[in-house]
């Protein structure tokens, strides 16, 4: 029987083609739009992730906790070389780069910024960092070279500096003095976040300490990149275990990605939260569509369903019927929908989604300005268990109102 | 033998400001095998009384039983299953269901009893040759004449073995060609299977061919003869 009654659902979805088609057409833009407008802010945060990660951060960084407080260059890592060994036997990791770090000016002859010197060693930082992917003038730290610098495209702008002019840079001593260099800029890099483009400049590891007066072998970050970004957390507690002598003396701290840019995974979550909402927003819009569509269609059909209560069809059968019709307009529609949706993506996340035009507002909060969309099969699924659980719940009002009518009335509606 | 007992049935309509009495106090018994007529005027209570003696209503006062069953004592549910196995119904527009062909339509009714394929597919057979649309099996109701869908609606009835059947004013859509074809339709099934058939109407053809003609006036039954045909 039960076969029956979907088989009289189905064929009543077909008897109103064009009412029918309305509505499916309505949840599949609907499932489309939201499915879309995921893939779309789930790109960017992904962009973003990636573009933290292998341009700024790295999956995981080591350092003296000291040095995260206030950023003194003193506040080094102790046995850098042992730990970069311990680290180097993990089978996750990718690459490890040691960095030495200090706060000072940039200056030209026309202007100044305050930025951050990184030192690091030209072939282990290309390990863990794609900085060098990013070159639009020169090229990368030339190891032949003498005071190379690698700085961003915004503060070459900012200090009108172009590739192999002069860039003071102004820092602090190991004793507290004021010391200067001349670098040469032998290359300029351009990410999707322009925040990092003004404020990030590399010079080689051993120049920046000779300058600043520490030893060779000193560090003040190791920036470690994972084979998969997947592996974060559970590399981070596998290192808590192998460094956990020196992190209990607080020493060491090891952080991930998260911990490091928590405005990253905040956005992200933040993202993933507006997409839920708005797909709720959209399917509570179709409920009452289809709430609406379902009431018409048994108004019109009132004395069909009188007879069907006089023949002995129980409230139960009617109720399954209901049920089907709809989750049949739902269904579809939003099986439509989720192919749409799916196809664009698949055309997008190739081609990218070009928002140029709003470049400038884009990279000034670190997200690209072309999207290539992304979608997890689980939204896929969630979008479709919910258009199931908003079809099924539509059904209760319009099969309330079949089932409340009572067969002598409704067999004589309209005669 | 009754196969129908009304005792005491009243029934008010309160659904505009003056209610409306449709049955003040109706005593009715209808035997088995008979072939009767409730006539009277437009709004005397024959609808009424009709779907209260088919189990479509309940009196707001007296006692319904058919086959013995107090149908005022039933569930909704009960109620809905004691219609589907022992009554059967032809309604003035036949009320087919658009979407299913006269086959579909015949067996549905017995697919809501749970019947077996085989029995259905025999007496869909059966029907369909006894109301003399065998060959339209596979039309849908839009595609039949309103006569042959009251055959199918007869067929309908009947497929569920009913010992009663009910027709609220089955022959008011049909010319007398099909007016005459389906009366002769039902007294035949009414001849062959000794079902019980009970009319609503006011229509002179169907009172010319029924067995005991019920009156009612003003909700009242004020006439009830027998005719020796």
């Amino acid at each position: 029987m039960k076969n029956t009654t979907i088989s009289i659902a189905w064929r009543n979805i077909r008897r109103n083609k064009a009412r029918s088609l309305v509505i499916m057409i309505s949840v599949a833009i609907g499932v489309a739009g939201a499915v879309l407008a995921d893939g779309f802010m789930e790109g960017m945060s992904e962009q973003r992730i990636r573009s933290a990660i292998s341009n700024e951060i790295s999956n995981i960084q080591i350092h003296n906790p000291q040095f995260l407080l206030n950023k003194e260059t003193e506040f080094t890592i102790a046995g850098a070389d042992g730990i970069v060994e311990k680290i180097k036997s993990l089978q996750e990791v990718k690459g490890i780069s040691r960095r030495f770090i200090t706060n000072g000016m940039a200056s030209s002859a026309e202007a100044g910024a305050m930025v951050s010197i990184l030192g690091i060693s030209p072939d282990t930082e290309s390990q863990v960092s794609s900085l060098s992917q990013h070159i639009v003038g020169g090229k990368y730290l030339a190891e032949a070279q003498r005071l190379p610098v690698f700085i961003g495209e915004k503060l070459s702008k900012k200090l009108n500096l172009n590739i192999d002019d002069k860039l003071i840079l102004t820092f602090t001593n190991r004793d507290g003095e004021i010391t200067s260099g001349a670098f040469n800029i032998t290359g300029i890099y351009k990410t999707t976040n322009d925040n990092f483009d003004k404020t990030e400049v590399f010079v080689k590891n051993d120049e920046l300490k000779r300058l600043a007066g520490y030893p060779s072998g000193t560090v003040n970050e190791i920036a470690i990149l994972l084979k998969s970004n997947e592996l974060t957390s559970s590399t981070v507690r596998k290192l808590d275990g192998l460094l956990a002598p020196q992190i209990k003396e607080g020493k060491l701290i090891v952080q991930s990605w998260k911990e490091l840019a928590p405005v990253v995974k905040s956005m992200s979550d933040t993202m993933n939260f507006f997409s839920m909402l708005f797909l709720m927003v959209i399917l509570i819009a179709l409920a009452f569509a289809i709430i609406n569509t379902m009431l018409m269609s048994i108004m019109e059909r009132t004395r069909e369903f009188g007879m069907l209560t006089a023949l002995g069809m129980n409230k139960r059968k009617i109720f399954e019927m209901i049920l089907s019709e709809t989750l049949f307009l739902s269904i579809f529609g939003a099986a439509a929908g989720l192919i749409l949706s799916a196809l664009g993506i698949q055309y997008f996340s190739a081609a990218g989604f070009d928002l140029s035009s709003v470049a400038g507002g884009m990279n000034s909060i670190g997200y690209d300005s072309v999207i290539y969309p992304d979608v997890k099969f689980t939204f896929y699924a969630t979008a479709m268990a919910m258009v199931i659980i908003i079809a099924v719940l539509s059904s209760l009002w319009p099969a309330a109102k079949a089932m409340r009518l009572r067969p002598a009335e409704a067999i004589r509606e309209n005669e | 033998m009754s196969i129908i007992k009304a005792e005491g049935i009243f029934k008010t309509y309160n659904e505009t400001s003056v209610p409306v009495h449709a049955l003040n106090g109706v005593d009715l018994e209808i035997n088995n095998g008979e072939f009767m007529a409730i006539v009277g005027p437009s709004g005397c209570g024959k609808t009424t009384l009709l779907n209260i003696t088919g189990g479509l209503d309940l009196p707001d006062k007296g006692k319904i039983f058919i086959d013995g069953t107090n149908l005022g004592g039933l569930s909704s549910k009960e109620l809905i299953d004691f219609r589907l196995h022992n009554i059967g119904f032809v309604f003035q527009a036949s009320n087919l269901i658009p979407v299913l062909t006269v086959k579909e339509n015949i067996e549905f009714i017995m697919m809501l009893q749970n019947r077996p394929k085989a029995e259905r597919d025999g007496k869909v057979e059966e029907l369909l040759n006894a109301v003399g649309i065998i060959g339209k099996a596979d039309y849908k109701p839009g595609q039949l004449s309103g006569g042959q869908q009251q055959r199918v609606a007869v067929a309908r009835a009947l497929a569920t073995n009913p010992r009663y059947i009910i027709a609220d004013e089955p022959t008011a859509n049909l010319d007398s060609a099909s007016t005459r074809e389906l009366l002769d339709l039902m007294a035949e099934m009414n001849e062959k299977y000794g079902t019980t058939f009970v009319f609503a109407t006011h229509d002179q053809r169907v009172m010319d061919r029924a067995k005991r003609i019920v009156t009612l006036e003003d909700g009242k039954i004020t006439g009830d003869k027998t005719i020796s045909k």
